[in-house]
C-alpha cells in the first residue's frame, strides 16, 4: 500500500511538470488560435539563455567568462527580457503575416519556428549538456521519508508549489486585470475584439511573453531535474496528450489533465506488466518485462480513451456545428 | 502564346474526361516521362541515385499518400512515420517468410498490411476532429515505433534489433541490396511511383475522391447530401496508408537497405512528409512531387553551400542548416500558403495570356 501511495504521489508530481508545459500551449491557443508546437523548444531556449547569463557565456563562442557571470536576480529578468523580445519578433515576422490562415498553416509555421529556435539555441549557446544551479533543493524530502517512509524528491515539491503559484497568478491576471479581459475578448472573437478597439498585436505580444515566462519556469524545473539539453524540447510531446485530455482552451483542464496523465503513466509503468499478464496470461505466453518503456505512447492512448467519450476534452468548450 | 487551349476541340466524352485535356500538357507529361525513364538512367550514378532520385521518388509516394488523407479528405495526421515503419517491417516479414516472392507482390502485401493498420487507427476520426485527431494519430506513431522495438518477432529475433534487406527480385531483376544495379533500382522505384501516381490522380477525379473532398470542405453538409462519413473517412485512411506502406517498404528495401524503427521512422519523419505536402500544395498530386523534391533537395543544397562555399565545419553547418530550414519553411508559408502547386497554377494562367497582359 505504501508503495502504491508513493507511486501515486510521484505520478502527481510528474503530472504537475506536464501541466506546466501544457499551460504555455493553452495560453497561446486561447488568445490566438495557434497551436504552439514550439513551446518545448521555447522552454529549452529560455533555459539555455538563463544558464548562459548565469555562467557569463559569450554568445556564439560558447566560452564561459566568469567575469561576466551574473547573479540570479539579474539573470532572470534579463532572460525574461529576451523572451519578450522573441515574442515581439514572432509577432512581427510570423503571426502578423499569417492572420486568417488555416490552422494547419499556423501549426506548420510553429513547427518551423521550433526548428529556428533549436538551431539558434545551438549556434548561440552551444549544444553541450548544461547544469543549472539556482540553489533549488535536491534529493529526497527527509521529513516524509523518516516519518512515513515515502520517497519524494524536493525539487518536485518545489515544482508543484511554483506551478500552483503560477496558476493562481495567471487566473488573477486573466480574470481581474484590464489586459486579462482584453485577452479573453480576443480569445472569444478576433473581429469583435478589434471592433471595440483592442489591438490584436499588443495582445499577441503579451500572450507570447507570458508563454515565454511559463517556458522559462518549465525549462528551469525540467532542466534542474535532467540537465539542459536538446531532449528538453521533447517535453512538448509530453504536453500534447495532456492538452487533448484537458481541452485546448482550458487552464484548469491543463492542470487536471496533467495530473491524470502523470498518475496514469506511473501506474501503468509499475503495474501495467502484471495487469497484462493477469488478463491475457491464460492464453498467451507473455513476458511481464515487455510492457516497459511505455512512457512514449501510454499517455496518448489514455487521452484517446477519454476523447472517445468527450471529443472536446474534459474541460473543452462544447463544439457546436452548423452547416 | 504557346500554352493555350484555343483550337483544341473536344469531340467525344473520352476527350472531355481526359486527365490532361490540353495538348501541351500531354506533350510535357510525355517529355517528363521520357526524361525520367530514358534520360536519367543514362547519366545516373551511385551518388545521385542514393542521395537524390531514389529518396525523392520514395518520399513523393509517401507525400501522395498523406495528401490523400490530409489534403483531399482533410484529416490531419502526424502518424506517417509509424505507417512507413509498418510498411517497412511487413515487407521485411514477407521477404523473409516467403523467399521466392516477387518484390511487386511484397510491396502490395506491405501496402495491404499498412492499410489494415491505418483503418484501425483511423477509427477515432469518426468521433474526433482537427487537432484532437492530429494528436490522436501521434498515438499511432509512438505506439507502432515502440511495438517494432519491443517485440522481437518483427525483426526475426536478431541481436542488433535492426532489419536488413535480403536480395530479392522483381520480374527477374535484382532490385534490393547494394548488389543490385543502380539503374534497375531507380527504374523499379520510378515505375512503382508512376503507377501509383496515375492511380491517385484517377481516384481523386472519381466518385471516391469527390466524396473525400466533400468531407474535407464540410463534413456535416457532406453527410446531409448522402455521403457516409464512416466509409469515406475510413477509405481515405486505408488508401492513404496503402500508399504510405508501399513507400515505407521502398524506403527500407530499395533505398536504405536497413532500418531501425525509432531511428529511421521517428516523429521527425512524420513532420518531414507533412512539410512536403504543405510546401508542395495540399490537395494536389503535382504538389506532392514538387514538395518532396523541395524537401529532399534543400538540405543537400544547403549543406553544399554552407560547407563548400562558406567553409563552415560540419557540426556548425548542421545547426545553421536547421535554422535556415525553419526560416525557409516559415517564409514559404507566408509567401504562398497554398504551396508550389499554386505557383504552377499562377504560371499557367500567366502563360495563357502571354505576351499580352490582359
Amino acid at each position: 500500500m505504501l508503495f502504491f501511495i508513493e507511486t501515486v504521489i510521484s505520478g502527481l508530481l510528474a503530472g504537475v511538470m506536464y501541466s506546466l508545459v501544457a499551460l504555455g500551449f493553452v495560453l497561446i491557443f486561447k488568445a490566438s488560435g495557434v497551436f504552439n508546437f514550439a513551446q518545448g523548444v521555447l522552454a529549452l531556449f529560455a533555459a539555455l539563455t538563463l544558464v548562459g547569463f548565469l555562467n557569463g557565456t559569450t554568445p556564439f563562442t560558447h566560452i564561459d567568462n566568469p567575469a561576466f557571470a551574473m547573479p540570479a536576480w539579474m539573470a532572470i529578468p534579463l532572460t525574461i527580457l529576451v523572451m519578450v523580445l522573441i515574442a515581439i519578433l514572432v509577432e512581427k515576422f510570423i503571426l502578423r503575416h499569417l492572420v486568417n490562415q488555416e490552422q494547419i498553416i499556423l501549426f506548420m509555421s510553429m513547427v518551423g519556428l521550433a526548428y529556428v529556435l533549436e538551431g539558434a539555441g545551438d549556434i548561440i549557446w552551444g549544444s553541450d549538456v548544461k547544469v543549472i544551479d539556482l540553489g533549488l533543493p535536491q534529493g529526497a524530502w527527509d521529513w516524509l521519508l523518516d516519518t512515513h517512509g515515502i520517497y519524494v524528491e524536493k525539487i518536485e515539491m518545489v515544482a508543484a508549489g511554483v506551478a500552483g503559484a503560477l496558476v493562481v497568478v495567471l487566473a488573477i491576471f486573466f480574470q481581474k486585470t484590464r489586459i486579462g479581459r482584453a485577452l479573453r475578448a480576443v480569445a472569444d472573437d478576433h473581429q469583435a475584439a478589434l471592433s471595440v478597439g483592442i489591438s490584436l498585436r499588443t495582445i499577441w505580444i503579451i500572450v507570447w511573453s507570458v508563454a515565454g515566462v511559463v517556458a522559462l519556469v518549465t525549462g528551469v524545473m525540467w532542466g534542474a531535474k535532467s540537465g539542459i539539453q536538446f531532449s528538453l524540447s521533447l517535453i512538448a510531446l509530453k504536453a500534447l496528450p495532456v492538452l487533448i485530455l484537458g481541452g485546448f482552451e482550458s487552464i484548469p483542464g491543463a492542470i487536471v489533465g496533467g495530473l491524470i496523465i502523470g498518475v496514469g503513466e506511473k501506474l501503468a509503468e509499475v503495474y501495467g506488466g502484471e495487469v497484462i499478464v493477469a488478463m491475457f496470461g491464460r492464453w498467451f505466453e507473455i513476458d511481464p518485462g515487455i510492457f516497459t518503456a511505455t512512457e512514449n505512447w501510454f499517455a496518448y492512448v489514455l487521452a484517446l480513451v477519454f476523447l472517445l467519450f468527450r471529443p472536446q476534452g474534459l474541460f473543452g468548450e462544447k463544439i457546436i456545428e452548423r452547416v | 502564346m504557346f500554352y493555350r487551349e484555343s483550337g483544341q476541340f473536344k469531340t467525344g466524352y473520352a476527350a472531355d474526361q481526359a486527365i490532361f485535356p490540353i495538348l501541351q500538357d500531354r506533350w510535357s507529361m510525355l517529355v517528363i516521362l521520357v526524361v525520367g525513364f530514358v534520360g536519367v538512367p543514362l547519366i545516373i550514378d551511385d551518388y545521385w541515385a542514393n542521395a537524390v532520385f531514389i529518396p525523392f521518388l520514395a518520399y513523393a509516394l509517401a507525400a501522395l499518400g498523406l495528401n490523400i488523407l490530409t489534403g483531399y479528405c482533410g484529416q490531419l495526421s502526424l502518424g506517417t512515420g509509424g505507417f512507413l515503419a509498418v510498411g517497412a517491417y511487413s515487407s521485411y516479414k514477407l521477404m523473409t517468410a516467403f523467399p521466392g516472392m516477387d518484390m511487386i507482390l511484397v510491396l502490395l502485401g506491405a501496402g495491404a498490411v499498412t492499410a489494415m493498420v491505418g483503418l484501425l487507427f483511423g477509427l477515432p476520426s469518426l468521433r474526433i476532429k482537427g487537432f484532437y485527431l492530429a494528436v490522436a494519430t501521434l498515438a499511432a506513431q509512438f505506439f507502432l515505433i515502440w511495438l517494432f522495438y519491443k517485440v522481437p518477432w518483427f525483426y526475426n529475433y536478431n541481436a542488433t534489433g535492426q532489419i536488413s534487406v535480403p536480395p530479392r527480385e522483381a520480374l527477374g531483376f535484382l532490385v534490393t541490396t547494394q548488389k543490385a544495379d543502380v539503374v534497375v533500382r531507380y527504374l523499379f522505384i520510378l515505375s512503382v511511383v508512376t503507377v501509383f501516381a496515375i492511380a491517385a490522380k484517377n481516384m481523386v477525379r472519381g466518385r471516391i475522391g469527390r466524396s473525400w473532398m466533400a468531407i474535407r470542405d464540410m463534413d456535416i453538409a457532406a453527410e446531409l447530401i448522402g455521403i457516409r462519413p464512416f466509409s469515406t473517412k475510413l477509405s481515405a485512411f486505408a488508401v492513404s496508408s496503402f500508399f504510405i506502406g508501399v513507400a515505407g517498404a521502398l524506403i527500407f528495401s530499395v533505398w536504405l537497405g536497413a532500418a531501425e524503427s525509432g531511428e529511421t521512422f521517428g516523429i521527425l519523419e512524420s513532420f518531414l512528409v507533412l512539410f512536403m505536402i504543405i510546401v508542395g500544395g495540399l490537395g494536389s498530386i503535382l504538389g506532392s512531387f514538387l514538395g518532396a523534391g523541395f524537401i529532399v533537395l534543400m538540405p543537400i543544397g544547403l549543406k553544399n553551400v554552407l560547407v563548400d562555399w562558406f567553409g563552415m565545419t560540419a557540426v556548425f553547418a548542421k545547426h545553421v542548416e536547421i535554422t535556415l530550414f525553419g526560416v525557409l519553411i516559415i517564409f514559404f508559408l507566408i509567401v504562398e500558403p497554398h504551396g508550389l502547386a499554386r505557383l504552377w497554377q499562377i504560371i499557367k494562367e500567366k502563360l495563357r495570356l502571354w505576351p499580352f497582359p490582359h
